[in-house]
């Protein structure tokens, strides 16, 4: 009843090729970046900036960038945790030795050299593909974990091999407090995904989408598989060294290697599985459900233990919520396979016919 | 309803409810209650170690809140949060304390170096002081620089210095140790790192061999290393590990049969979880002690008396009087001191986090008081001040005879005239990168 586009005619080439075709998706859209920029930042206590919000919009970013790679051009990769960390320790570097530089300039300038180094290894992916690529990706994570444990240079020559992010201001203002933070992250991860999905409804994003559903039939049509794949890698890696760089910067503040371990590398992955293959939006869904969800377990968890008269240990709480997320990504994943951005889309086809369906 | 529809539903109810958990407003608390978060990792690969000093740090301050009813008649709260020893859940876990109680946070212990870092950037900005008992930057002793940071008891350049000493002492004089070489077998964090810098120079003034032999977190697997200290043959080797690391290393130096009295550890290297997986294989291996040893002081009686026989301790009869255990309470100890001496000065009410700051950087425990508090046998004098964050340099080396640790060894003091240039320049560094303008402590009150 609310949510039918019966009516709304499409009068122009432009109107057929908007992001949001529907009236109602436009609303919608509007209404919670209204709530994301202006609401929020009034409501909204600080533990729920540094420990939800701000993660979960910079972890958003890396999982499209992740998606644009695994999702649209088909490339296996478990190597974005590496990714993160070249763009952290380039945005690093490049405030330590041109201090002249705006922080925030460093961060997206660290893209650019995050973007240069996924190119260099995804030249392997024009040889080998699926679990191999994943092998061989696998490789640009431990070589990650390498040199900005060892090269010295990296690092800064700081003694314990920890570094710190340059306090951030632009044109005098301080921009440390967490609603600052919120806002740039979010500003700048909304930026770059509207990039990206024009980018995937273009015909670079065409291209890689035809690398995905069959590399031979592609090249046979008459795309480029070094231009498409390594356009990929480049595109994926600036996202996720941009994602890196405000992980360092605005949420950690202080970080050493292990931030940017295999770990983040799996959860990215996990994120964008879960989340949806190809899907911009099933991005965010799947950060905000591998961030939220084990806080939300580890918050819940005791006062419903109480409501029964149980008193739960912090040890029990936390093996409780291990088994918990585990057998929910299982859940999702057996029931539906597509993701929750599929999820979202069923619901969409739901309303359409509620209250009368067919 | 197809199994489909229960998921939909499913997601719609969780996304609501942690969206009203989320925004939910603090329940009103009472007032005259001072807040003590403790972030603990009673699970992961470093759960062995964390968990005996979570409870220390536990039953202590259950022992002041009933024997005392608190720090002069303020009750203390206490609310332990799981961070894993992972850096992102320590920071949430602060996130999440930080605000609790009426004058929110007394002090952050994370117990993590990686934490502890990450923290460093925070403090300032909340006025909440960190209590690094042991561990943390090495230069953060600096208070000028590091205003919200306290290393107290000892940092790991002072634990690097008082092991050169100790070795020098067992080979009869600092001229022994020319040509030597010692290994340094390390945790490959900044935690295993920090003591490079301080090694690096006594390698230089003491013409000692200085190897560096790095070991991937978490550390249990080290067959290349042991085969590496076995092609080179250092004379000692120093061990700077943390969790399984260190009952691994351990183990292997008994499956290649170096010695074990020539291996040094550090404090975080020498408790019951480190050598009791090894089993013979850990008998003669020295560490460093965080000035107290293992057993049982006066302390003990009331821990036993007020917690431990109340039925509300959670540690198991065995970690009592463990040495991991007992550093728990010496943390808790040291805060509450530390919050009794703010409250001397501003009245015996909770504390906000800048008020415990003062405390913390007035602490001043000379042995009569120590005696009082019965860690008499535990700890050394401690004073704080405002140039010193750190407040002793004392150490001693104890030895697992196969059963218990034994202290084998007198009292040694860091030497300042090598620690205090490096710490200088150093905290001077972080200074410039972030900015700070130093505080002048001829003229902080």
């Amino acid at each position: 009843m609310l949510y039918r586009e019966a009516g709304q005619f499409k009068a122009s080439y432009q109107a057929d090729q908007a992001i949001f075709p529907v009236a109602q998706d436009r609303l919608v859209m509007l209404a919670l970046l209204v709530i994301a920029f202006l609401v929020v930042p009034f409501v909204t206590s600080e533990y729920v900036y540094r420990a939800v919000l701000i993660p979960t919009v910079i972890l958003s970013l890396a999982a499209i960038g992740l998606n644009v790679l695994m999702g649209y051009c088909g490339q296996v990769s478990l190597g974005s945790g590496a990714f993160m960390g070249v763009g952290a320790y380039a945005a690093y570097n490049l405030a330590v030795r041109l201090p002249f530089l705006n922080p925030f300039v460093c961060i997206l300038l660290s893209g650019f050299v995050a973007a240069a180094v996924g190119i260099v290894f995804g030249i392997p992916s024009l040889r080998i593909k699926g679990f191999y690529l994943a092998c061989a990706t696998l490789a640009a994570q431990f070589f990650g974990d390498w040199a900005f444990l060892r090269i010295k240079w990296v690092t800064n020559y700081t003694p314990s091999g920890s570094v710190n992010a340059p306090p951030l201001q632009l044109f005098g203002w301080d921009l440390s407090s967490p609603t600052a933070n919120y806002l740039v992250a979010l500003g700048i991860t909304l930026a770059l995904a509207l990039a990206v999905k024009n980018i995937v409804r273009g015909h670079i994003g065409r291209q890689w989408m035809a690398i995905r559903d069959m590399d031979i039939a592609a090249e046979i049509i008459g795309v480029r598989p070094l231009y498409a794949k390594l356009s990929a890698f480049a595109v994926s890696s600036f996202l996720i060294g941009v994602a890196g760089a405000m992980w360092a910067f605005l949420y950690l503040g202080s970080w050493e290697p292990a931030a940017f371990d295999i770990n983040r590398s799996f959860s990215l992955m996990f994120m964008v599985i879960i989340g949806g293959l190809g899907s911009i939006l099933g991005s965010a869904l799947g950060a905000i459900f591998i961030v939220l969800l084990p806080i939300f377990l580890n918050q819940a968890l005791p006062p419903l233990g109480a409501a029964v008269g149980w008193q739960i240990s912090t040890a029990t709480v936390s093996h409780f919520e291990s088994m918990i997320f585990g057998a929910l990504i299982v859940f999702f994943l057996v029931v539906e396979p597509h993701g929750l951005a599929r999820l979202w889309s069923i619901g969409k086809e739901k309303l359409r016919l509620w209250p009368f369906p067919h | 309803m197809g199994i489909r529809q229960v998921a939909l539903l499913g997601t719609a109810i969780v996304s609501a409810g942690m969206i009203a958990a989320l925004t939910a407003p603090s329940v009103a608390q009472a007032q005259n209650e001072q807040f003590i978060p403790n972030l603990v990792y009673r699970t992961g690969a470093y759960a062995p170690n964390g968990i005996p000093f979570a409870d220390g740090v536990a039953d202590y301050i259950n022992m002041l809140n009933a024997r005392d009813g608190g720090i002069n008649g303020v009750k203390i709260i206490t609310e332990e949060c799981e961070t894993g020893y992972a850096t992102d859940r320590g920071v949430e876990c602060y996130e999440r304390l930080k605000g609790k109680g009426p004058t929110g946070a007394a002090y952050f212990s994370p117990l993590s170096t990686g934490i502890t870092f990450a923290l460093t950037e925070k403090a300032p900005g909340d006025k909440i002081p960190l209590i690094t008992m042991g561990y943390g930057r090495s230069d953060s002793r600096d208070g000028e620089i590091f205003t919200w940071n306290f290393p107290l008891l000892g940092t790991y350049w002072t634990a690097a210095n008082v092991a050169i000493q100790y070795i020098a002492k067992e080979w009869g004089g600092f001229d022994k140790l020319k040509g030597k070489k010692i290994a340094l077998l390390y945790h490959d964090s900044p935690y295993g790192k920090e003591p490079i810098a301080a090694l690096d120079i006594m390698s230089k003034k003491y013409g000692f061999d200085f190897l560096q032999i790095p070991v991937p977190a978490p550390g249990s697997e080290q067959k290349s290393q042991w085969l590496q200290i076995r092609q080179q043959r250092p004379d000692y080797v120093l061990l700077w590990g943390w969790g399984v690391m260190n009952s691994a290393a351990v183990t292997e130096a008994g499956n290649v049969n170096y010695p074990r009295d020539h291996m040094l550890g550090v404090w975080w290297s020498g408790a019951e979880p480190d050598v009791l997986p090894a089993g013979d294989k850990a008998k003669g291996y020295k560490a460093l002690m965080l000035q107290h040893p293992a057993g049982k002081f006066a302390v003990h009686k009331d821990l036993e008396k007020y917690v431990i026989s109340q039925g509300k301790s959670m540690a198991k009869p065995e970690e009592f009087g463990q040495v991991l255990y007992n550093r728990g309470i010496i943390n808790s100890m040291l805060g509450t001191e530390s919050i009794r001496t703010a409250m001397a000065k501003f009245g015996n009410k909770p504390m906000t986090g800048e008020q415990v700051r003062w405390g913390i950087e007035h602490l001043d425990l000379n042995a009569d008081r120590i005696k009082q508090l019965g860690f008499d046998g535990m700890i050394g004098p401690i004073k704080v001040s405002c140039l010193d964050h750190e407040g002793a340099r004392l150490s001693r080396v104890h030895q697992w005879d196969g059963k218990e640790w034994k202290v084998i060894s007198d009292w040694f003091k860091g030497d300042d005239s090598i620690l205090e240039p490096l710490v200088k320049a150093t905290a001077d560094a972080y200074g410039k990168e972030k900015k700070i303008t130093p505080r002048d402590c001829s003229k902080a009150s």
